[in-house]
C-alpha cells in the first residue's frame, strides 16, 4: 500500500514538475511527460522499475481517448470519412510495411521476419499524435482529419496483424533462445476456435456493444442521474470503458476499437457532454502517466552499447515513415503547412507497436535481440516526435503563414459542407438565429473570422468554421452552391456588403438574408441585393416600446398592435427615404412628412366613436 | 359553491363601454376567477397546459364576449381550437371537463327583436349559439341560455348600471346553484331567469 502510494506520488510529482516547465519553453506536454518518465526510469534515477507493467496499465488511457474521439464523431461523419481511412489509411499502412520489409530483407533478414518488422514499425502513436494535434488545436482541420483516418485505419488493422504474426514465426533449430513455446497465452479466449466461430463471436461482441449503446445506455443513465449522485455517474461511466475494454479483450479485438465503435454509438446521446466531461480528467491522467512510461523504458543501457546502429534505425524509420506520408499527403490534397503537420505527427511507432513486440517475444516470432533494438527505436521515435513538431512549428510553418493572409488555416473548412444554411459571423445575433435553427434540426454551416471567438463557441459545442466569408471560394466550400439561405450577421458593417455583394454575384440562387446596423446601412445592403434585411435593433426597441405602453395602463392587445402598425409604418418610411439618399434635403423633408404620418395613423382611432358594433372593432383598418 | 371562470374576450376593451362595466360587476363579487385573455395573450400564444389546469379548478366556465359576427372574438375561438384538445375534453379518455357547465354572457349592438326570425339577424340568439352549445355538448358539458346586453351602442349609463347590477345578482345565485334542466331547456335568456 506505502509502496504503491509512493509511487503513484513519484509518478504524479515528475508530471507536475516536468510538463509545466516543457509547456513553459514551448516543448508540448508529450515531451514534458516523456522526459519526466525517461529521469524517474531505470536508466537515470531509478525511481521506477517496472515501466512495462505501468506501460501496460496507462494504455488503458488510450482506449479512453479513442472512446472520446468516437463521441464526437456521429455515424454519419464517420461515414463521410471512409474515402481517407480506407484510402489514406489503406495506402499509408501498406506503403510503409513494403518498404520497411524490403529494406529489413536486404540487411540479411528472413521474409517473415523482415514482414514483422515491417508491419509492427508501420504503426504510428495515437496517443502521441492525438494529444500533440490536440494541443495545437489541429484536430478539426484537414491534417488533424487526415491523421485520425490513419490511426483508425491502424487500429483496425492491428487485429489482422495480431492474427498473422504468429504464422510469421521462424523456426530455427539452431535458435538458443529457449524452445518453442506450444501454445501461447493468449488474451483472447476464443483463440483456439476455428476462424469462421471467431468471427461469429466478434460479430455478436460487437453487436451486443451497439445495441446496449444504442437501447440500454439512456434508461441506465436516466437511472443513475436521477440518484442525483454525481460519482456514480463518473462510476458508470468507468465502468462501462472498462466493461467495452474486456469484452474486447475477450473475442481478441482490440479494446481502443469497442472503445471507439461505443462512443460511436452514444454519440447521438443526450449525455454525450456529461460522459466526455467525466472521462476526461481520466483519459488525461492515464495517457500522462502512458507517456512517463514510455519515457521510462527508453533503455539507455542498449543506447550506450549500439549508439550508431539505434540512431541510423530511428532516422532510417521517422525519414521513411515521413515521406511516404508527405507524398501520400500530397495525394490527398491537405493543403499548406497542414502536410507537415500530417507528416510529422504519424511519423513514429507507436503504442501498439510494443503491444505486438510483446506478444512477439512471448510467442518466439522475432528473436530477443531484435525486439529489444526495436522496442528502443519505437520509444526514441517516440521521444523525438514531439522534438520534431517543435521544429515543424517553429521553421516551416512559418513559411506557409507568410503565404496565408487569412491568419490560421486552423480552423478552415477541409471538406464541402452541405447544409441548406450558412450564417456567416455568429456573434449575439447570428446566435440566436442559429440556435432557432437547430432547434428545428436545420444543420447550419456557421461560418466567423474571430478566432478567440471561435475557440468559445466550441467549447459549446458548435461547430463553426474559420474563414472570411467575402471570399468565394471559402463560400463555396462552405456550402454556397447547394445551400438555400446565406445569413449575413456579421459586426463589420463593410465586410457585411461586400459579402452580400460577392454572394449576389457568385451564388445568385442564394437567397440573402442580411443584418443591418441602421436604416442607411440598411439602404446599402438592399443596394448590395440582400432578399431580406433586419435592423438590428429594431424589434427589441420596438417589443420595449410595447411593453412601456402596456405599464402606462394600454391594453396589452391595444399596445401590440399599436407597436406592429408603427412598425409596418416605419419600414414603409425607410423603404421610400431609400430613393432620396443623396437629397440631404429632401430626406429630411420626407422623414419628417412620415413622422406626421405615422401619429395620424396610430392617433386615429382616439377621433372614431367608441363603438365597437357597427365597424371593426379596430377603425384603424380604414384607411 | 360553484366555482366560477370567466374567460374574457374582448380586443378593444379601451373603446367598450358596456362590457367595461359588466366585468366591473364580475369584479365585484367573491371568489370568482375572471381570465383577461387579450390582455394575457396579445401575441396569440396560449399556454395550453395553464389554460386547462385552470378550467379543472372550476366547474361554471362562462364566456364573456361582444357577439362580433354571430361569434366571439377570434382570441376566444382560438383558445376553444387549442385548450379543447382531443384526449383532454373529448374523445377517448378525453373527460376532463365532463360535469362542468358551460356559459356565454353577450353583449350585441343590435335589439333582443332583431334576433329572431322576422328580424334583422333572422335567428334567435339561442339558436345563434348553438355551436356553443354543441361544443359544450361534446365535452360532456351542459350550456346554460345565453346572458345577453342588447342594443349596446346607444346605451343609456343609468341601463347599462341596471344591467351590470342584474349580471352581478346573477353571477352571486349561478355561484350558489344552476337552474334546473327545465328552466334551462325553456329560457331564451338568462336574462329571464326568475327568482326564487
Amino acid at each position: 500500500m506505502e509502496s504503491s502510494l509512493l509511487q503513484a506520488f513519484i509518478f504524479l510529482a515528475a508530471g507536475v514538475i516536468a510538463v509545466p516547465i516543457a509547456s513553459r519553453l514551448g516543448l508540448g506536454s508529450v515531451l514534458g511527460y516523456l522526459i519526466a518518465g525517461a529521469l524517474i526510469g531505470p536508466s537515470v534515477l531509478g525511481f521506477l522499475n517496472d515501466a512495462e507493467s505501468l506501460m501496460h496499465f496507462s494504455e488503458f488511457g488510450v482506449v479512453m481517448m479513442l472512446f472520446l474521439i468516437g463521441l464526437e464523431l456521429k455515424p454519419s461523419l464517420l461515414w463521410r470519412m471512409r474515402m481517407p481511412i480506407l484510402g489514406l489509411g489503406g495506402l499509408q499502412m501498406a506503403l510503409t510495411t513494403g518498404v520497411i520489409t524490403g529494406i529489413a530483407y536486404f540487411f540479411g533478414q528472413p521474409w517473415q521476419t523482415a514482414l514483422a518488422i515491417g508491419l509492427i514499425l508501420a504503426l504510428s502513436s495515437t496517443a502521441l499524435a492525438l494529444q500533440i494535434l490536440g494541443e495545437k488545436k489541429l484536430m478539426n482541420a484537414a491534417s488533424g482529419k487526415s491523421s485520425f483516418a490513419v490511426l483508425l485505419f491502424q487500429d483496425i488493422a492491428v487485429i489482422p496483424i495480431i492474427a498473422i504474426l504468429p504464422l510469421l514465426a521462424v523456426i530455427n533449430p539452431n535458435d538458443h533462445t529457449g524452445p518453442h513455446a506450444e501454445s501461447h497465452e493468449s488474451a483472447s479466449l476464443i483463440a483456439h476456435l476455428p476462424g469462421f466461430q471467431q468471427a461469429l463471436i466478434i460479430i455478436f461482441a460487437v453487436s451486443i456493444l451497439v445495441l446496449v449503446g444504442r437501447f440500454l445506455s439512456r434508461p441506465l443513465f436516466r437511472y443513475i442521474t436521477e440518484s442525483k449522485l454525481r460519482e456514480l455517474f463518473t462510476a458508470t461511466a468507468l465502468m462501462m470503458v472498462m466493461g467495452i475494454a474486456l469484452l474486447m479483450d475477450m473475442v481478441g479485438l482490440s479494446p481502443a476499437l469497442g472503445a471507439f465503435i461505443a462512443g460511436v454509438v452514444l454519440a447521438d446521446s443526450e449525455y454525450r457532454h456529461e460522459l466526455e466531461a467525466n472521462i476526461d480528467p481520466f483519459k488525461a491522467l492515464l495517457l500522462g502517466l502512458f507517456f512517463i512510461s514510455v519515457g521510462a523504458s527508453i533503455d539507455f543501457d542498449l543506447i550506450s552499447t549500439e549508439p550508431l546502429l539505434l540512431g541510423q534505425i530511428v532516422f532510417g524509420l521517422i525519414t521513411i515513415k515521413f515521406f511516404i506520408l508527405l507524398g501520400l499527403a500530397k495525394l490527398f490534397k491537405i493543403p499548406g503547412g497542414g502536410k507537415y503537420w500530417f507528416s510529422f505527427a504519424l511519423a513514429q511507432g507507436g503504442e501498439f507497436g510494443f503491444v505486438l513486440l510483446s506478444s512477439s517475444l512471448e510467442g518466439r516470432i522475432l528473436p530477443k535481440e531484435t525486439i529489444d533494438i526495436l522496442t528502443a527505436t519505437i520509444a526514441i521515435s517516440m521521444v523525438m516526435t514531439p522534438l520534431l513538431i517543435l521544429l515543424n512549428e517553429k521553421l516551416i510553418i512559418p513559411r506557409f503563414k507568410e503565404a496565408k493572409v487569412t491568419g490560421p488555416e486552423a480552423d478552415e473548412i477541409m471538406e464541402e459542407q452541405d447544409s441548406p444554411v450558412i450564417i456567416a459571423g455568429f456573434g449575439r445575433y447570428g446566435q440566436i438565429v442559429g440556435r432557432l435553427l437547430f432547434a428545428n434540426d436545420i444543420p447550419v454551416t456557421i461560418l466567423d473570422h474571430n478566432a478567440a471567438h471561435i475557440e468559445r463557441l466550441r467549447s459549446f459545442g458548435y461547430t463553426v468554421f474559420y474563414g472570411d466569408t467575402a471570399r468565394s471560394d471559402l463560400l463555396h466550400t462552405a456550402g454556397a452552391d447547394k445551400a438555400k439561405i446565406l445569413i449575413v450577421t456579421v459586426d463589420d458593417r463593410e465586410k457585411a456588403i461586400e459579402i452580400v455583394k460577392m454572394a449576389k454575384h457568385s451564388f445568385p440562387h442564394l437567397e440573402i438574408h442580411a443584418r443591418a446596423y441602421d436604416a442607411l446601412h440598411y439602404h446599402a445592403l438592399k443596394a448590395a441585393g440582400a432578399d431580406y434585411i433586419e435592423r438590428e435593433l429594431f424589434l427589441s426597441s420596438l417589443k420595449m416600446g410595447e411593453k412601456s405602453l402596456k405599464a402606462l395602463g394600454m391594453r396589452a392587445f391595444h399596445a401590440r398592435r399599436q407597436a406592429l402598425q408603427f412598425a409596418e409604418h416605419d419600414q414603409r418610411t425607410t423603404d421610400r427615404l431609400g430613393k432620396h439618399l443623396n437629397d440631404n434635403k429632401r430626406y429630411i423633408s420626407e422623414a419628417r412628412q412620415a413622422q406626421e404620418e405615422v401619429l395620424k395613423i396610430l392617433r386615429r382611432d382616439k377621433w372614431t366613436n367608441r363603438t365597437t358594433e357597427d365597424h371593426a372593432w379596430d377603425s384603424t383598418g380604414h384607411k | 359553491m360553484n366555482r366560477i371562470l370567466i374567460l374574457f374576450a374582448h380586443p378593444a376593451l379601451e373603446k367598450s363601454r358596456v362590457q367595461r362595466r359588466l366585468l366591473k360587476a364580475a369584479e365585484a363579487i367573491e371568489d370568482i376567477t375572471i381570465h383577461d385573455l387579450y390582455e394575457t395573450y396579445p401575441d396569440f400564444m396560449i399556454d395550453v397546459p395553464a389554460e386547462q389546469s385552470l378550467l379543472l379548478e372550476h366547474d361554471l366556465i362562462l364566456f364573456q364576449h361582444p357577439l362580433y359576427w354571430y361569434s366571439c372574438p377570434s382570441l376566444l375561438k382560438e383558445w376553444q381550437d387549442l385548450v379543447l384538445e382531443y384526449g383532454f375534453a373529448y374523445g377517448r379518455e378525453g373527460d376532463a371537463l365532463k360535469g362542468k357547465t358551460l356559459g356565454s354572457i353577450i353583449s350585441s349592438g343590435g335589439s333582443r327583436m332583431s334576433y329572431s326570425n322576422e328580424g334583422r339577424n333572422h335567428y334567435s340568439m339561442k339558436q345563434l349559439l348553438q355551436p356553443f352549445d354543441q361544443t359544450a355538448r361534446l365535452c360532456g358539458m351542459d350550456y346554460l341560455p345565453p346572458f345577453a346586453v342588447h342594443r349596446t351602442h346607444d346605451m343609456h349609463e343609468s341601463v347599462i348600471d341596471e344591467h351590470s347590477e342584474h349580471y352581478r345578482q346573477i353571477l352571486w345565485r349561478l355561484q350558489r346553484g344552476l337552474p334546473s334542466k327545465e328552466e334551462t331547456n325553456s329560457l331564451e335568456y338568462l336574462n329571464d331567469w326568475a327568482a326564487e
